[in-house]
């Protein structure tokens, strides 16, 4: 390499720059971010409104009901994760950039859950309360919904990707992730539902970290290649 | 050989060969389950523990393997299509397509059907296969859905094989989630089929039905094939060709 | 008849085999059906560009 050839930026300093660069475009939008945590309440407060509230009903059910609001909040959620860039066309700029786009793809996701996932794991033990949920059950609560929000982020951006500037493509995204997010809320809810019971239940966080790490390692580039192809 | 497998590869090719194989599949296909049906159903002694009931195995189980062998036609389709940018492997996936959900329609009906005299119930969310196969199901709408909403055809293909091709990691994901699962929640034992090991007279009845429900997905694989070339080529010359000549195409 | 009763089973095992046969010759008959429509539409199409020439 010749003095007259820029270097060109490392891949960790492109993953770093569009993180921060997200974050900031959220940070603008707060909308975006509130939006699926006040559904996630919501839909916590709906099961009792509907199944009635007696207390064994609720802690039995906590869990469960926890888990599946926090993946409807999540699906919710994903709709952002590319549709700004979309439309302003700063998502082109993505598909040529120098840096690879799995990277590209990767810090995304990353700012997308910092502003999603996150906040959802963090509430979750007021609501769990609410639930009567023992102080800790809801430790293994927040400990499943931080590695499930992880995979669920990471995979609900391949069907981002795949339904990117589609009409009606929120219902479809759903559609195409639900399946995907099947064995997330599986692991995720049936594990609490364990610790809850007192059982072994490292099992499920194992495997729900395998999953975590299968689904950062993999995702990404089944994610980019949606991208360009929604994009060509 | 090469030069065979190019010309095997060329759309004019493969409607008109797809044609002949229509009723080379169908017809030993049909005898098959003839066969099948009518020895699983009167020829066949009953089960030890489920009476006549078990018999429903001969329509159940060709439709839960078919609905998997077209996932399977649909993924490699997908992947071929992806790798050697064959459009005919994307045409073959678009073709699998509604065949598979209609076996897995099968499949989780019959499945149910079955479970009402053996469980007592029509649906047992306990039972990792039938579980494994309504995501299954989903699945495929999810792919159907996916090709439908995009108007471009090379686009559609592609993104249905990067769809196809996850759901693939995703349903041997399932498979061992939901069998978790259901082991967390036994209530009922996992059912099984006929029993642990099927005497002679149960089997071949069931193999052939097998047998049968392959060939048979291969004839109807092989008409929407024809219809998928045929949309896909629709303002080539040979098409164009076909159309105007005597003896039309069809 | 002891087949049609299969020992008080009956109804689930003809129906399911009534079922398989319906979806299996829906599909069929489907499949069919669209390749003549497409079929027409594109001969329709084609005999249309040939009257202009």
């Amino acid at each position: 390499m010749n003095a007259a050839t820029p270097q060109q930026p490392g891949m960790l300093v492109g993953l770093l720059a569009i993180t921060r660069r997200d974050l900031l475009l959220a940070w603008k939008r707060p909308g975006d971010v509130l939006n699926p945590l006040f559904f996630f309440a919501m839909v916590c407060t709906l099961f009792p409104l509907a199944v009635g509230p007696s207390a064994e009903q609720l802690t039995f059910s906590g869990p469960g009901v926890l888990w599946v609001a926090a993946l409807l909040a999540t699906l919710l959620s994903l709709n952002s994760l590319f549709l700004g860039d979309h439309e302003d066309g700063s998502l082109d700029q993505l598909l040529v950039s120098a840096q690879p786009l799995p990277v590209l793809v990767l810090g995304k996701t990353l700012a997308h859950w910092l502003t999603s996932g996150l906040p959802l794991v963090l509430i979750s033990p007021v609501l769990a309360l609410t639930y009567r949920m023992p102080g800790n059950v809801m430790g293994v609560l927040m400990l499943t919904l931080l590695l499930g929000s992880i995979c669920l982020s990471l995979l609900g951006s391949i069907g981002a990707a795949l339904t990117v500037g589609l009409n009606r493509g929120t219902a479809l995204l759903s559609l195409l992730i639900l399946p995907l997010a099947m064995p997330v809320l599986l692991l995720g809810a049936n594990t609490v539902s364990l610790a809850a019971g007192n059982e072994l239940y490292s099992t499920g966080v194992w495997a729900l970290a395998a999953y975590a790490v299968a689904a950062i390692s993999l995702a990404p580039y089944a994610t980019a290649a949606a991208l360009r192809i929604s994009n060509e | 050989m090469w030069k065979w497998f190019h010309k095997l590869a060329s759309p004019p090719h493969i409607y008109r060969l797809a044609a002949i194989f229509i009723p080379w599949l169908a017809i030993p296909g049909l005898m098959l389950i003839a066969y099948g049906a009518y020895a699983g159903l009167f020829v066949a002694p009953e089960d030890y523990q489920q009476g006549d009931a078990f018999r429903i195995i001969y329509v159940h189980v060709p439709s839960a393997y078919l609905s998997m062998m077209a996932y399977m036609f649909m993924a490699f389709g997908g992947a071929i299509g992806l790798i050697w940018r064959m459009k005919l492997a994307h045409a073959v996936g678009a073709a699998a397509a509604p065949i598979g959900a209609a076996f897995t329609f099968l499949a989780l009906v019959t499945g149910s059907i079955w479970g009402r005299p053996m469980w007592g119930t029509w649906w047992e969310w306990g039972d990792p296969r039938l579980t494994s196969e309504l995501i299954l199901l989903f699945l495929y709408f999810g792919y159907m859905a996916l090709r439908s909403s995009i108007d471009d055809t090379a686009k559609a293909d592609k993104a249905c094989a990067v769809l196809a091709l996850v759901g693939v990691v995703n349903v041997v994901i399932v498979h061992y989630s939901v069998v978790w699962w259901s082991s967390l929640h036994q209530g009922q034992t996992l059912f099984k089929e006929g029993g642990p090991a099927m005497d002679k007279s149960m089997l071949y009845p069931l193999l052939a039905m097998i047998l049968g429900f392959t060939l048979l997905f291969g004839a109807l694989l092989a008409r929407r094939i024809r219809t998928e070339v045929l949309y896909r080529e629709r303002r080539t010359r040979w098409v164009r060709e076909m159309i105007l000549s005597p003896e039309g195409g069809k | 008849m002891d087949a049609l009763e299969m020992g008080n089973y009956g109804i689930y095992v003809w129906s399911c085999f009534a079922i398989t046969l319906a979806v299996i010759v829906i599909s069929d008959v489907q499949a069919r059906l669209r390749h003549k429509q497409v079929y027409r539409a594109i001969e329709v199409r084609i005999k249309a560009l040939e009257e202009r020439q």
